[in-house]
């Protein structure tokens, strides 16, 4: 046998290992994927929503611009125009707060960009860099306590992006029975947003989490049941629910700009 | 087949520690407590293991095998690859007594401020009633075996401290959970959790739900109710305002 390392404790009474973390596994892969890949859909999801351009093919819009609320925003739409002349802005920015705010105060996205940019801790049993931790105790992240109130706008939302996949079966000349590969993704979209909204904790505690008798409210009791469901693979709904809005904007895009034609099924 | 098993094991006290590396015979089958004790028998007899009942239920062999908080009689040899070196090391987050025993008394310590289970008075016949769907929610929380795995990865204190004395930790989370989602009692969790066990310092990065051998859902079905429940008492003005109008505890 043989002696290794002699090190200095890193806390009194402790074991005197300093080395940050003993895992010889690949534990970085995990942060270093969803810091590239929400990462990626940040700055694609930015340059989208500032360009003010290309967001609409009919009968597509994409999901980063709906609902379109100012008058700059194609006639065809049926949304009313709450914003007059004045808002010279891009019409998401007016409502990219509110699904932005459920994702950045969602309890899994929490949880992966803590672990993917902020180190803290970076993986299980991996030592994080920072001297000082209070949580979610003071501002800015006691704020991530309104969680709920952003999960009421996402179900609006939700609702909104439903019904633009309900318009995407009409054709040019606004007759339905059309159905393109645009469809496909905007109905994709506005299911996986669904299920993503409601397999939320905030949901899941509204529907019937905040009961204590269960039995004296069957129904919310059932809700909670099913939302539980939806809610056990919540991180798969915020995934697939990020990628395919970023999939089905650039897909309108590349139709609006001209790039490609959209596929025509009937 | 047996085969020899290289181990790196700390050996030390607060004092002073080094990894110390052996060579062991390990057999097929076998799991990390097996050859810790054929280590002993062998070559350290001195080496200090806390364990019992070798079954995963005890939860008394706590240490950290290549650097994952785990069960030693549940961690199989067979997981590693046979020229592998596998480091064995006390638990982290708490002072070590002796080589891989750790002094755990922070969590009992912990333990003692959770006010016991209240219940309300008794119905007329003199019995407790409560129906199969309330019963079934807390069962999740009693598989916990206190292996205090999740209290030793928790970061919180893992990597700070100073956050002990204002922070319970996730396994006395499910533990406030239990009770204030118990239909019997009738103290008031919510703000304790809180103001007592610090529930706002979690981050839920969920490596207590990682790590707990009995997989309970420590964070999705524990913390995060709790941290909604509190949510409830303390951020949401919809919620007291309607608790004020509705006269309602839930």
């Amino acid at each position: 046998m043989s002696a290794q390392t002699t090190v200095q404790a890193p806390t009194p009474g402790r074991a005197r290992i300093t080395a940050r973390t003993m895992r010889k596994d690949r534990w970085w892969i995990g942060p270093l994927v969803t810091a590239v890949v929400l990462g990626g859909f940040v700055v694609y999801g930015t340059w989208a929503a500032l360009v003010n351009a290309n967001y609409y093919a009919e009968p597509y819009l994409s999901p980063l611009y709906a609902p379109c609320l100012t008058s700059s925003c194609p006639e065809q739409l049926l949304e009313p125009r709450f914003l007059a002349d004045w808002w010279i802005l891009t019409p998401a920015l007016f409502i990219l707060p509110f699904p932005l705010g459920f994702r950045l105060t969602c309890y899994y996205y929490r949880k992966a960009y803590y672990r993917a940019f902020w180190g803290s801790p970076p993986a299980c049993a991996v030592g994080e860099p920072h001297k000082r931790y209070t949580g979610e105790t003071r501002f800015p992240l006691i704020l991530q306590n309104v969680h709920r109130y952003f999960f009421y706008f996402a179900l609006i939302f939700a609702a909104i992006n439903i019904e633009h996949a309900i318009l995407a079966f009409r054709n040019h000349e606004g007759e339905w029975g059309h159905m393109g590969v645009g469809t496909l993704f905007l109905v994709a979209n506005a299911v996986l947003l669904t299920v993503y909204t409601l397999s939320c904790h905030s949901c899941r505690h509204i529907t019937g989490g905040r009961l204590n008798h269960f039995s004296r409210h069957p129904v919310r009791y059932w809700l909670w049941t099913q939302v539980s469901k939806l809610n056990g693979r919540h991180m798969e709904w915020a995934w697939a629910s990020l990628v395919v809005v970023a999939l089905a904007d650039l897909y309108i895009r590349l139709v609006a700009n001209g790039t490609i034609t959209d596929i025509t099924f009937f | 087949m047996g085969y020899d098993l290289q181990l790196r094991v700390w050996r030390g006290d607060a004092a002073k520690g080094d990894f110390i590396d052996f060579t062991v015979e390990a057999e097929e089958g076998e799991v990390v407590l097996d050859v810790l004790h054929r280590l002993q028998a062998t070559q350290a007899g001195d080496l200090a293991v806390r364990w019992n009942c070798k079954a995963g239920k005890c939860g008394s062999c706590s240490m950290e095998v290549n650097g994952h908080p785990r069960l030693s009689c549940m961690t199989r040899l067979s997981d590693f690859d046979r020229a592998e070196t596998i480091s064995v090391s006390p638990l982290r987050t708490f002072p070590v007594i002796k080589d891989l025993v750790t002094d755990v008394s922070f969590n009992y310590e912990k333990a003692k401020e959770v006010p016991a289970f209240a219940p309300r008075p008794k119905d007329p016949d003199g019995t407790y009633r409560m129906m199969q769907e309330d019963v079934e929610r807390g069962q999740e929380f009693r598989k916990c075996i206190e292996c205090w795995l999740c209290q030793n990865t928790c970061h919180v204190i893992r990597d700070h401290e100073e956050n002990k004395p204002a922070f319970a930790g996730p396994r006395y989370f499910i533990r406030y959970a239990e009770l204030d989602m118990h239909p019997l009692d009738t103290n008031d969790r919510r703000t304790l959790t809180d103001k007592q066990a610090g529930i706002g310092l979690c981050n839920i990065t969920k490596c207590c739900t990682e790590v707990c051998p009995e997989g309970i859902k420590i964070t999705d079905n524990g913390i995060i109710p709790m941290k909604e429940r509190v949510a409830d008492r303390k951020y949401d003005p919809l919620v007291w305002l309607g608790s004020k109008i509705f006269r309602r505890g839930e």
